[in-house]
């Protein structure tokens, strides 16, 4: 038994203590935005907030999140307009779209805690994500386009 | 987009569906009620290819999978323009498996080439028809009249298509012969053909909405998980010790799968009421399996059968190009070279692992999977389970990536068979490490290249021998053109060896390398044969220009002189080889050809026509890269493309169709490949396979000839000429040839 918040909602889930958040955020609670990729943590289609930072749900143990704030794609912003799904939107980033709730929650946190993000910190940041499309031109380009939007520019 | 698509939708038939772009198949729902949603009797239907409501709203039925091309919005906008119904007031449905709507496959690059004719006409047939409804309807002569934007218009009079459709009475319906015959627009008038637009699958995409195979769901459903025998074919499980999985809460059965289709030889499915519990049990359960004969292969010994079979002189069949005997020119040559060129086996690695949800449902199968062939799996479902393909739909959702592993369902039989031998609804999903052991690879080729020159240095004669595991000849041998002396070859393993150059007598021979067909089933991978056979091709059209001491564009160039074949024909192939010579010129001049560059540092080209010479995409690469000569460390700059698809429908998603091809061919090149080692490939998930990241993306520059000719397919083809221009760049750079995908840095080393 695990109780956490997701996306704002007090939650209480019956599943074993070694049971992936994944497949608890899937199947359980029934939001399917967030992906199985690879299982080992190494593609991010996975990709949650928890406490605020982009965690792969794939290899996080309920266990390990009792008591906190979990954010799925779909509690990002509530109508679906944060500045990087804007971004997304505009750049028309996805193509498959399979890898992208991982890809946005990446960007998110990554640009929460970096406002003034350079182009190197880009590189070095959204590049555990994995999209088999290679849509990485445009990924570049909407998290520097969102960037500019969260700092009013 | 106005319904969110992770709603449950409950259908005509009642049963909790989220269907195959339901996001967008059932976002008409806002403007109508369901009722009126499922019923077409107030709607318009004048082919079976879309139905105009009495809201106006015109539902496009599509039967291509979307997988990342937003294929719906470049088809509808086909049809759309030449109805003059405004966009927003069109929707697109992914339509279930049925055999009216004939062959069902995405892919091949084929999508709006084979399309562009069929929609053009329907959607034409239909403005004619509301025209001289509209007329009647306003009293007024049809020859008054004009379709703009969704209204009849005849002077001041008009009149919408919605209150058309409405007044009812429009029943005009059309024949595929009276389709022919239908006038379409004059170029000049398109409204949203070649126009930017905001692809309908975009926002769902960004929200989590996007519904795709692997978040199918019925009730009542458990979950599977399959344990993989020691071969891809030829195994045998004769028991299964379950007794550690029992422990697993939530573990169910296992049961031994009976595939009288033998798709899923020796498969043991795991079944549990939760997926993860599916997936702990399944590692759990100890299979006793009498393997196949392939147990024991190695990459080596595939790679050293094909060239054992090149060494045949009878071996394969030799492809129709005209004049293919070469002996003369060799015996006469003043020079030749001769070049072999290998690519290791490649994963599709789709970043959704293939899974299915099978069902019975009214007596008929169900089976819920993101799917590219529908039209080549359901004859192994209805072997598999031993009922009439009319029995069986399927409802194909968005795909978490195709490139060509979806054209193969072999998987969805693994599903249908466990629901029937459990009786419930089951929902399989492979792991990574599953969906890479039972994937049908790109397989391992060899290819031997020759070419005779006379004393002016003229080329008089070419052979290109390529050998490689046969997916056309496993799965759809049906799809198998013939050879010289009426010997099937497989299209797809040797496309692009037929090339459009001019070179005196041409000798293109595709073999089959029989154990890669028994070790695995080998798979299309984007970019088919062109993938690999252009990697030798165009490398080696590079070592023959430096052999003569001439530059590689102009090399080229001189051979691309649209002779004979070569001149091409309409309505899809217009200039033949000088189109591809165009593109050639134009990505040499905008990479700066010729110029001065800093050591260690060159640029490399290379050209295709795409997948196929009935469909030809003139395409060609600059690379630029940068060689660490201590390390052997290729670093690629710049990628400047220049493509003719002819006319360009949805100029964004050719765009990043280009962007994302060009880079699964660096990809390719450099960061992929595997290797077979007893009887599996090596590389079973991300660290040990590494596909290109983020980081690693160089600059690319695109541009699209400006062009009215027939519209090609644009999925595929930069993916063809990227590998062989990272590699001339890489000779040009430090001289070292490469003559194997992928180029490690290693291999650089040692050739420099």
């Amino acid at each position: 038994m695990s109780s956490f918040k997701i996306n704002g909602k007090a939650i209480t889930v019956d599943a074993d203590d070694d049971t992936p958040l994944l497949w608890v955020i899937r199947d359980e609670v029934g939001l399917t935005g967030t992906k199985f990729g690879c299982g080992i943590g190494m593609c991010g289609a996975c990709t949650v907030h928890i406490g605020g930072r982009a965690t792969r749900s794939c290899i996080m143990p309920v266990s390990a999140v009792e008591g906190a704030e979990i954010t799925t794609i779909e509690g990002l912003d509530p109508k679906g307009e944060h500045p990087v799904q804007k971004a997304w939107q505009d750049l028309q980033v996805p193509q498959c779209g399979y890898c992208q709730s991982g890809q946005i929650m990446q960007a998110a946190a990554v640009l929460k805690d970096n406002p003034n993000i350079s182009d190197a910190d880009i590189d070095a940041q959204m590049t555990g994500n994995l999209c088999r499309c290679m849509t990485y031109t445009r990924i570049k380009a909407a998290v520097r386009q969102a960037a500019n939007a969260m700092k009013g520019g | 987009m106005d319904t969110p698509a992770n709603i449950p939708v409950l259908s005509r038939r009642g049963f909790l569906i989220a269907a195959a772009g339901s996001g967008v198949a059932f976002s008409f729902l806002t403007a109508c009620t369901p009722e009126e949603a499922a019923s077409t009797a107030a709607a318009y239907e004048p082919t079976q290819w879309y139905a105009i409501d009495n809201a106006g709203i015109v539902t496009v039925n599509v039967i291509r999978a979307e997988m990342g091309q937003h294929v719906g919005t470049s088809l509808a906008r086909i049809l759309a323009d030449e109805l003059e119904a405004p966009w927003e007031n069109v929707r697109v449905r992914h339509v279930d498996s049925d055999p009216k709507w004939g062959l069902m496959v995405t892919g091949g690059s084929w999508s709006v080439w084979q399309t562009y004719p069929l929609y053009s006409q329907a959607g034409a047939a239909g403005r004619a028809a509301l025209i001289e409804a509209g007329a009647a309807a306003l009293g007024v002569d049809p020859a008054s009249c004009k379709a703009v934007n969704g209204e009849i218009v005849s002077g001041g009079k008009k009149i919408s298509y919605k209150d058309i459709v409405r007044k009812g009475g429009l029943a005009k319906t059309y024949t595929p012969e009276e389709l022919g015959k239908i006038a379409l627009k004059p170029v000049a008038e398109r409204k949203l053909i070649g126009k930017p637009v905001t692809s309908l699958d975009i926002v769902e995409k960004t929200n989590g909405a996007a519904v795709f195979g692997i978040d199918a769901k019925v009730e009542g459903m458990v979950y599977g998980r399959p344990v993989l025998p020691p071969t891809r074919n030829g195994s045998k499980a004769n028991s299964v010790d379950d007794s550690a999985a029992k422990g697993v809460k939530g573990y169910l059965q296992s049961v031994i799968l009976d595939d009288p289709s033998n798709t899923v030889p020796g498969w043991v499915m795991v079944i549990a009421e939760t997926y993860p519990a599916a997936k702990k049990a399944a590692d759990l359960v100890k299979v006793d399996w009498t393997p196949g004969p392939t147990a024991n292969v190695s990459e080596k010994d595939i790679q050293a059968n094909a060239t054992k079979l090149i060494a045949k002189a009878d071996a394969g069949s030799v492809l129709p190009t005209g004049n293919t005997d070469t002996s003369a020119a060799f015996r006469a040559a003043a020079s030749s070279i001769e070049a072999t060129y290998t690519t290791a086996t490649a994963l599709h690695f789709q970043m959704e692992p293939v899974n299915a949800l099978a069902f019975q449902k009214d007596g008929k199968w169900e089976i819920h999977t993101g799917n590219q062939w529908q039209s080549l799996v359901l004859p192994w479902l209805a072997t598999a389970l031993a009922v009439p393909e009319t029995d069986i739909v399927m409802r194909t959702y968005r795909l978490g990536g195709g490139f060509g592993r979806r054209l193969n369902g072999d998987y969805a039989v693994g599903a249908a068979l466990a629901s029937k031998a459990v009786g419930k609804p089951v929902k399989m999903i492979l792991t990574r490490e599953d969906d890479t052991k039972f994937d049908s690879v790109r397989s391992p080729s060899v290819q031997k290249m020759r070419m005779a020159f006379d004393k002016a240095g003229a080329v008089t004669g070419m052979e290109q021998h390529v050998a490689c595991g046969w997916p056309t000849e496993i799965m759809a041998p049906f799809f198998m053109p013939k050879g010289e002396k009426d010997v099937p070859f497989d299209p797809f393993a040797i496309s692009g060896a037929n090339h459009w150059y001019t070179v005196g007598s041409h000798k293109v021979r595709a073999i089959s390398n029989d154990l890669a067909n028994a070790t695995f089933r080998p798979g299309w991978l984007r970019s088919v044969g062109p993938g690999f056979t252009n990697w030798a091709l165009e490398s080696f059209m590079d070592e023959a220009a430096h052999k003569l001491k001439m530059d590689p564009v102009a090399f080229r160039l001189k051979l691309l002189t649209a002779e004979g074949a070569n001149a091409g024909s309409a309505p899809n192939a217009v200039g033949g080889a000088l189109r591809q010579a165009n593109v050639v010129k134009l990505a040499a001049e905008k990479a700066g050809w010729g110029g001065q560059l800093p050591d260690g540092t060159g640029l490399g080209l290379a050209t295709s026509f795409g997948q196929e010479r009935d469909m030809p995409t003139w395409v060609a690469c600059v690379a630029r890269v940068n060689v660490n000569r201590d390390t052997g460390a290729v670093k690629v700059e710049k990628l400047t493309l220049v493509a003719d698809a002819g006319t360009i429908v949805d100029p964004d998603g050719a765009l990043s169709q280009m962007q994302g091809a060009s880079l699964w061919g660096l990809s390719l090149a450099l960061h992929e490949g595997t290797e077979f080692e007893k009887g599996n490939v090596k590389a079973m998930n991300l660290g040990a396979y590494t596909p290109l990241r983020l980081a690693d993306t160089p600059e690319l520059d695109i541009t699209f000839v400006d062009s009215a000719e027939a519209p090609v397919g644009l999925g595929e083809p930069a993916t063809t000429v990227v590998g062989p221009a990272i590699g001339n760049a890489i000779f040009n750079a430090v001289g070292a040839r490469l003559r194997h995908i992928p180029i490690t840095a290693a291999a650089v080393k040692a050739a420099i």
